[in-house]
């Protein structure tokens, strides 16, 4: 790509225009523990302003495949790129100031700290704030405007001032997408966000996730199979850790394969 | 038009009250009252500033280590040398003190800022002993064994000589303690303090929030570095003989128990826990020499038995929203 020639940069610029925009794309990920194939060879990509979702049965490989996209773990072999980035060997940070932002199925919060707090943490690590020594948080006007917004959004202004200790379990998943937000993400990968949340709470999470963004290209991975068909307008289920099948909602719906191997488990 | 605005204490910050004012009533309470204290309450002022060190990377930072007299013994090192080899003049010295303390904690730092709990635990003591060794085989300018003495201080500002009864002593002491204490409260009420704050709860949440933790943490070992090197160069100026003791595992731990005593993590932490610990130490040692430990632990063991964390926190309202965190 270096040596490119003048003359074929407009037919080289043009073939990678659709490559560019990919947010996400890997190429034969692959995660092996020992023996243990956690991963394998997964091709996937997920299109600019995604409403995807990553099912399948627990186990599947579904989280390890957030981790390995994130950086958290590295994987066996296989690509992963981001408009148009070789990422694979890239360090965690460095993916988020690319743009990747997730939240965590366990959460993975500052306990201690105010839930405006939380949020500013993430705001000021993106502005550069965060290596200011001489200036009070709190005096940050930008940085309030921005809080409040945010917290406004998820509705969960009213909390701002408690830590998070003292918080709900529903109200905590709610941070754990704000953190995640403040990072002003292009990708956003939501390990299912409304785990473990009561019905009536996981409504205001489903209703938030509809909000968000249309710019922003989202990969869900979630269990509520309600959930799942309300949200996502692709979904691709991921099965003892290869692809079985990807396609939109009614030819999720209507494989017999899924229905056997997930739906059919858990509703059997 | 947004016109929300964030709940009061949404971050939780030291705001100034009238009891702010307690610390440096107290400190002067004592240099016009009870003079004869002036040797120990110097002592006590410098191991505040020494456990505010330790409070910025233990508590604030979540780095446990136990290997802070390095910094508090290079301190009181460089600056005894800087008088007796530069120049007698302590402000300057000073400055030397935290420079060297500051890039020792710089390099240290680099490489121990990457480890975490257990094996940085090790790796701080390791560091710690390694430095004492330095100083002990090093005699021929640290006086080893014997330790370095000589050092004469010449007048602050060219104006106050330091006598023997250490009233200059104390109040200079207690002038670099105030300045130290602002310097602190502004920087763990920084957006930097916040992510400080944020490394200690959740490493990994921040790396996946984009944080470059590595480089907040050796930037906090280094301010500490700074601090507690400004703790030992008041020790060598003040007391003017530095001993190996200074840089010794008995001091590390002994720090490490005053801020635990204090309260790790909160602004008056290290004023409570050096107090308690000297206080007590003074007045047992003076009761039975041999056996002033004895009392340091009884006072360590209630401590953790009254109180989940800290003293403080149980002392009450009136008392926890004077010390925030």
């Amino acid at each position: 790509m270096d040596d490119v020639v003048k003359g074929d940069v407009r037919l080289l610029s043009e073939s990678q225009g659709t490559y560019m925009t990919i947010p996400l794309q890997t190429v034969g990920l692959t995660k092996n523990y020992g023996g243990l194939c956690v991963t394998d060879a997964v091709d996937f990509s997920l299109e600019p302003g995604a409403r995807h979702a990553l099912i399948g049965p627990n186990g599947a490989g579904k989280t390890t495949f957030v981790n390995l996209i994130t950086g958290v773990i590295p994987p066996t072999s296989g690509e992963i790129r981001s408009f148009g980035r070789d990422i694979t060997n890239m360090a965690p940070r460095q993916r988020v100031k690319h743009g990747i932002a997730r939240t965590f199925q366990i959460n993975s919060l500052f306990p201690q700290l105010t839930t405006a707090e939380n949020v500013a943490l993430a705001i000021t690590e993106r502005t550069g704030a965060a290596s200011r020594m001489f200036s009070r948080v709190e005096r940050d006007a930008e940085l309030e405007r921005e809080t409040v917004t945010l917290l406004e959004d998820l509705s969960i202004l009213d909390m701002a001032n408690k830590r998070i200790a003292g918080l709900a379990y529903g109200q905590r998943r709610m941070v754990e997408i704000a953190i995640a937000l403040a990072v002003k993400p292009q990708i956003l990968l939501l390990d299912e966000p409304a785990a473990g949340v009561p019905t009536n709470e996981s409504r205001a999470i489903i209703e938030l996730l509809e909000r968000l963004p249309s710019h922003i290209s989202i990969l869900l991975i979630e269990h509520d199979m309600d959930l799942v068909f309300r949200f996502a307008n692709k979904i691709t289920v991921l099965v003892e850790g290869h692809v079985l099948l990807e396609g939109d909602c009614a030819q999720i719906r209507s494989d017999a394969r899924v229905k056997e191997i997930y739906l059919g488990r858990r509703h059997g | 038009m947004n016109t929300s605005v964030l709940p009061g204490d949404s971050f939780n910050q030291h705001h100034w009250s009238i009891w702010d004012a307690l610390p440096w009533v107290l400190g002067l309470a004592v240099f016009y009252l009870f003079d004869g204290y002036l040797a120990l309450g110097t002592i006590v002022i410098i191991m505040i500033i020494a456990c505010m060190s330790l409070n910025l990377v233990l508590g604030y930072g979540g780095v446990e280590t136990l290997g802070h007299a390095a910094f508090f013994g290079i301190g009181a090192y460089v600056a005894g040398l800087w008088a007796i080899h530069v120049t007698p003049e302590p402000i300057t010295g000073l400055f030397a003190a935290a420079a060297v303390s500051a890039l020792f904690g710089l390099l240290s730092g680099y490489f121990l800022m990457r480890m975490r709990s257990l094996t940085l635990l090790m790796l701080t003591l390791a560091v710690g002993m390694a430095v004492y060794e330095f100083a002990n085989k090093w005699s021929s300018v640290t006086g080893g064994d014997d330790g370095l003495s000589g050092i004469s201080v010449a007048p602050l500002f060219g104006v106050f000589e330091f006598d023997l009864v250490g009233r200059t002593g104390y109040l200079y002491a207690l002038g670099v303690l105030f300045i130290v204490f602002l310097l602190f409260r502004a920087v763990v009420c920084s957006p930097f303090g916040l992510a400080l704050r944020g490394v200690r709860e959740n490493i990994w949440r921040m790396k996946l929030i984009g944080s470059p933790v590595t480089l907040r943490l050796v930037t906090a070992y280094t301010l500490a570095g700074a601090i507690a090197g400004l703790g030992g160069a008041l020790y060598a100026q003040t007391i003017q003989v530095v001993g190996l003791d200074s840089l010794s595992f008995e001091l590390s731990g002994n720090l490490l128990i005053m801020v635990v005593l204090g309260g790790v993590g909160r602004l008056y932490g290290p004023f409570v826990g050096a107090i308690i610990f000297l206080l007590v130490q003074d007045r047992a040692a003076a009761f039975s020499p041999q056996h002033w430990m004895f009392a340091i632990g009884i006072v360590l063991i209630l401590s953790v038995k009254l109180s989940e964390n800290t003293l403080i926190q149980k002392a009450g309202h009136g008392l926890k929203k004077w010390t925030m965190w």
